[in-house]
């Protein structure tokens, strides 16, 4: 044994042996090698992958902040609700996974114990409905309508109810402060999407899967300074899920409110108002339909001359925004969206557009006078103007012989307005014009905004429409296959109209102009736009921004963002033709067209102006629009379907005035009754608490609503006694 | 008896205070191999304090103590230590002469285990326990084979009659080796069967045999792995399993969770790691096996590349001195035992790491020296004390 002989180390064992010693060389330079790749290379990624694994966040939500009006008043708050929750990370922790907890829970709420148990159980695959699809480490809610004694017995039972929780928690409410609404102003609330869970999920602020998002109206512009922060605890856990620590934690922020222009009580008179009108105007028959008027949609707004801010905006047919609180139901939506519906959630302040009759005339004498007609020059208010064989009627065949460009406006002379549009279409070169034609009449439109948002805080706002040249180009691209198609030479009036259309529907007539000129044809606008000129008039010429949102204010109340009136655009009309124009609009309340609905009205200490309208809809009855302002505010009042812009908004509007300066029904002013005499310049103070000072809302109370004398006289005679104008 | 061979070979008087014997030049102890020896102390060393750091909060098996494994992992090192100088006492000569009872003995207790004294663990049936006490035979089956192989294949060599072993005594070492790896084969214990064949292979090549057996050996064994994929003997979900180290989705809930959440945490650890006790994947309890199969990935999230690397550099200490041990022992008995030593270590921690790594399948085997478990640790150093024996007894000029 001990006798070794030399003959063990033969080379070929030697060999071998090196070979052996390599192989496990490089094996150890394999896993070398591999080590410097997970560990170096890819390292960060690894790291970020296992704090991926062991950290879970729970996020609890932020409070939703308020919306107030300009006196702090809530529009838009939360009330709150008991709601019990259970955790299921503890109810796994009990050797029966919770079972008897959920079984006396049961007993305490008056549920089923297994509608409880099919409450927290997860959502996967096999599992239906009812079942929880949020994260695990969420505290899971059971009810959200617990008594304060069902609340009670689990809080100082706590022993008996581990892992379960009664506590109050925020749900929106829309107050409707002095019987107001507000509903398409304020928008409303529903729950967020997946898409925009996951868009959320990386950032400082992720959703809940029960948040709710704004969707419309101020809730959706302001959305992202209401939502606040939500709270993010974020636990250690282990393989099992098992919470094994805490990591850095942040805490729910609540939203802050939005303090908007809007006087509640003000809001109220307005939406008060406008009903009332519309309820009056179907009422009164139609002479051209033969039937009454239908006053199908209307609405108001009521604007800061000075500054653009909106003090309150309503929109008929409406509804109450609280049925969205909570998740709507089918039939609710249904009611709002569908088919049959009217359409309640439009706001048709800034989403309702039509032609804007005469009250388009403001623009006309603006581009009239820009286009170097003199303001005094003597104009012929003939009782109709023919161009080619087509007769354009002044209303109701009136003459007034040769009149100034005021006087025009004044008594709305379409005569006057068509002449004058017709020399500028001439003067551009007809039907074919060489170069670049003036157009003062559409450029005026354009300066006046419209055609464009006014850019209010809303959102879905509508632009209206300026039948300029390019727009008709456009449209007739759009439109000339089906028009040739269904055009007649000697056809019906649609089959007449297309085949025209077809042949030059792209190049500005000479009709289009003269009808383009008193407001009639293709010229939508939309109230939110007659508020901002209207609004300019009053202040010298100055559009602002409409905006509703005064100032963000933070949940405690600190820190204050003011929202600042935004300059828009300078009216293209000289200090002179702003005169001029103050002047005729003065004369519309006292002696025009607006004047037997403003009888006794205090001119002298509050002066009033305005225009009334009467846009023909093709296939329904009239448009109504009345444009009026004083020296701090621009009310315009619009109603489809419903006749004359005095007949039958008149009323209204000198009712939304006297509640605004505290006007009584024979001109008496009592200061006390003034809601509004001036714009609100102060905003509500918020405490730390959250808690606001504001004050309390009475309804509005309308005065007595007997007939005026003339409206008596003008139903004996079964049409208004003055005369109407577009 | 002859086991006193194994401290001197010249054999100096009696008279020398045992102290002094184990000072002097030539004393077993100054011609030990120390690197080897520190090194794989080294190893438990660090092993003890990942296993304490993947268990201290494993309630569920630690009873509570959170000292558990870790004392259980220093006794079984303590013991470890004390075979080794057993080994090292007796001596890989005297061992030769007992290879048969040791064979025997070890083929005994792994047929034991398939009988019902053996529990099922993870779906193998390797482990025998007996008065609180388990045991795995197959670890001792491992140098069973290298010792009975290495006897075989060097008798008639290092007796000089041949220069190789001839083709009879090759069958004979492999028919030998065959026994105990169908045992194995019937627990299942694809780990260990892996690391026997490879042991089987160093074994062969170290031996001197015709590279007809070892070429040949090694073909067999590709074709006989590529039969097995190909003629479907077994399920897709096994072969899945097998597969799930490359693509963790294969076997997500399985294999491939332990692999993704190894790479994770091995990945995570960075050039210097989260530091010891502070690895979120480790208090998490994210890895399965941590304290045995997947020990390697506690020190690649907490001590992170620096201390991966150390333990890669401890194990490549021992390998290389091993393979000198190997390269300067005169009988071609020493060389062969300690070529399949290198060959087990080699292969098992290649295969051991590399599953935590994600370039080896998953097999269930332990990291020698480091991670926890009594029968492992016994082996391995029961190997050092061999590697230490063929070292101490080869002639001093070498």
């Amino acid at each position: 044994m001990t006798n070794i002989p030399e003959t063990g180390r033969t080379p070929r064992v030697q060999i071998r042996l090196v070979i052996l010693q390599i192989l496990v060389l490089s094996l150890l330079l394999t896993l070398g090698g591999r080590l410097w790749y997970l560990q170096i290379r890819n390292g960060a990624e690894y790291a970020k992958e296992a704090s991926g694994n062991h950290v879970q966040q729970v996020v609890s939500p932020a409070v939703r902040g308020s919306i107030l009006d300009a006196r702090g008043v809530p529009l838009a708050d939360n009330e709150t609700r008991l709601v019990v929750s259970a955790s299921r990370t503890d109810l796994m922790k009990m050797p029966d996974d919770g079972k008897a907890v959920l079984a006396k829970l049961a007993g305490v709420l008056g549920m089923k114990t297994g509608d409880v148990t099919e409450k927290v159980r997860l959502c996967d695959a096999k599992t239906p409905q009812p079942c929880w699809n949020g994260s695990p480490y969420q505290p899971i809610p059971i009810t959200d309508e617990a008594t304060p004694k069902q609340a009670l017995q689990i809080r100082e039972r706590s022993e008996d109810f581990p892992g379960i929780t009664a506590e109050p928690e925020a749900v929106r409410r829309y107050a409707g402060p002095g019987d107001s609404n507000t509903a398409q102003v304020l928008g409303y609330l529903s729950p967020v999407t997946d898409a925009e869970i996951e868009k959320a999920k990386d950032t400082s602020s992720p959703y809940l899967r029960s948040d709710q998002v704004g969707r419309s109206g101020l809730e959706r512009t302001y959305d992202k300074e209401l939502r606040g922060k939500a709270g993010v605890t974020r636990y250690e856990v282990d393989n099992l899920g098992r919470v094994i620590g805490r990591a850095n934690s942040d805490k729910a922020e609540t939203g802050a409110s939005v303090v908007t222009s809007i006087d509640s009580r003000v809001q109220g008179v307005a939406e008060y108002e406008l009903n009332e009108a519309m309820k009056a105007a179907r009422q009164q028959f139609d002479k051209i339909t033969g039937e009454k008027y239908k006053a199908d949609s209307g609405a108001v707004v009521v604007m800061e001359a000075k500054t653009g801010r909106i003090v309150s905006m309503a929109s008929a047919p409406s509804y109450d925004p609280n049925v969205w609180v909570g998740g709507i139901s089918a039939k609710d939506y249904k009611q709002l969206t569908g088919k049959g519906s009217d359409y309640p959630l439009l706001n048709r302040a800034i989403q309702g557009q039509s032609a804007p009759g005469s009250t388009f005339k403001v623009v006309s004498t603006a581009a009239a006078a820009e286009a170097g007609y003199k303001w005094d020059g003597g104009y012929p208010c003939t009782s109709s103007y023919s161009v080619g064989g087509q007769v354009f009627k002044n209303f109701e065949g009136e003459s007034f012989g040769p009149i100034s460009l005021g006087r025009a406006l004044e008594v709305s002379c379409d005569t006057v307005f068509y002449g004058l549009a017709d020399r500028e279409w001439k003067k551009d070169g007809g039907i074919n014009p060489k170069g670049t034609p003036k157009d003062y009449f559409y450029k005026a439109a354009h300066q006046f905004g419209l055609g464009k948002t006014t850019g209010i805080d809303l959102p879905n706002e509508v632009t209206g429409r300026v039948p300029d040249r390019r727009w008709k180009k456009d449209f007739w691209k759009a439109n000339k296959d089906s028009w040739c198609r269904t055009g007649k030479k000697d056809g019906s009036y649609v089959e007449k109209i297309a085949y025209e259309n077809c042949l030059e529907g792209n190049k500005m007539r000479e009709g289009d102009s003269i009808n383009y000129s008193i407001g009639q044809g293709d010229t939508l606008v939309t109230p939110i736009q007659q508020a901002m000129i209207y609004g300019a008039l009053a202040n010298g010429g100055t559009e602002y921004v409409p905006t509703i949102g005064k100032a963000i204010i933070s949940g405690d109340g600190k820190t204050v963002r003011k929202i600042k009136p935004q300059v828009k655009a300078k009216l293209p009309i000289t200090n002179a033709t702003h005169k001029g124009m103050d002047a005729a609009l003065a004369g519309v309340v006292t002696r025009g067209t607006a004047a037997w609905k403003f009888g006794g009205w205090p001119q002298d200490k509050i002066p009033l102006h305005a225009k009334t309208g009467t846009a023909e809809v093709y296939g329904k009855q009239t448009t109504s629009w009345l444009a009026t302002y004083s020296k701090d505010y621009s009310v315009i009042m619009t109603i489809s379907q419903a006749g004359t812009g005095s007949g039958a908004s008149g009323e209204a509007v000198r009712k939304i005035y006297n509640a605004l300066y505290g006007v009584s029904a024979d001109g008496t002013i009592d200061k006390k009754k003034a809601l509004l005499p001036s714009p609100e310049k102060n905003l509500p103070k918020i405490q730390p608490d959250g808690s606001i000072d504001a004050p309390t809302i009475k309804p509005y109370e309308p005065a007595d609503p007997s007939p005026s004398p003339t409206e008596q006289l003008a139903a004996v005679l079964g049409t208004p006694v003055t005369g109407r104008r577009h | 008896m002859a086991g006193t061979n194994g401290f001197s070979v010249s054999g100096y008087g009696p008279e020398r205070s045992t102290l002094s014997r184990l000072m002097a030049r030539d004393s077993v102890i100054r011609r030990l191999d120390w690197p080897i020896l520190l090194s794989a102390l080294a190893l438990s060393l660090i092993g003890s304090a990942l296993v304490y750091s993947a268990t201290r909060n494993r309630t569920v098996i630690n009873q509570g103590d959170p000292y558990y494994f870790l004392i259980r992992h220093l006794m079984n090192t303590g013991i470890g230590l004390a075979l080794m100088i057993g080994t090292i006492w007796l001596g890989h000569r005297t061992l030769r002469t007992a290879v048969p009872i040791l064979y025997g003995a070890s083929v005994f207790l792994m047929l034991l285990v398939l009988t019902p004294l053996g529990d099922t663990i993870n779906g193998q049936r390797n482990w025998l326990s007996a008065g609180g006490v388990s045991l795995q035979p197959a670890e001792f089956a491992k140098i069973t084979i290298i010792l009975g192989m290495a006897m075989l294949l060097a008798s008639r060599v290092d007796a000089g009659d041949k220069q190789h072993p001839d083709h009879r005594t090759v069958l004979q070492a492999l028919g030998l080796a065959t026994v105990p790896m169908l045992v194995v084969l019937l627990m299942p214990d694809l780990g260990t069967i892996m690391v026997a064949v490879i042991i089987v292979l160093g074994v062969l090549l170290a031996s001197g045999a015709s590279n007809r057996w070892v070429f040949g050996l090694l073909g067999a064994g590709v074709l006989g792995a590529i039969s097995v994929w190909r003629l479907h003997i077994l399920d897709e979900y096994q072969i899945n399993r097998f597969a799930a180290f490359a693509n963790p989705a294969l076997d997500p809930a399985g294999v491939g969770y332990n692999t993704n959440q190894a790479r994770i945490a091995i990945g995570s650890g960075g050039l210097t790691g989260t530091g010891l006790f502070h690895g979120s994947q480790t208090t998490g309890q994210f890895v399965p096996e941590q304290q045995t199969d997947f020990v390697f990935t506690v020190a690649g999230e907490e001590l992170g590349f620096a201390g991966a690397g150390l333990i890669l550099l401890l194990l490549g200490v021992v390998l290389w001195r091993a393979c000198r041990i190997a390269r300067e022992t005169t009988e071609l008995y020493g060389t062969i035992v300690a070529a399949g030593i290198i060959a087990w270590f080699a292969f098992q921690a290649f295969e051991n790491i590399g599953m935590t790594l994600g370039i080896m399948p998953v097999a269930g085997l332990p990291l020698p020296f480091v991670s926890y478990g009594g029968s492992s640790m016994f082996a391995v150093w029961v190997a050092i004390g061999l590697l230490q024996s063929i070292r101490v007894q080869r002639p001093m000029s070498a």
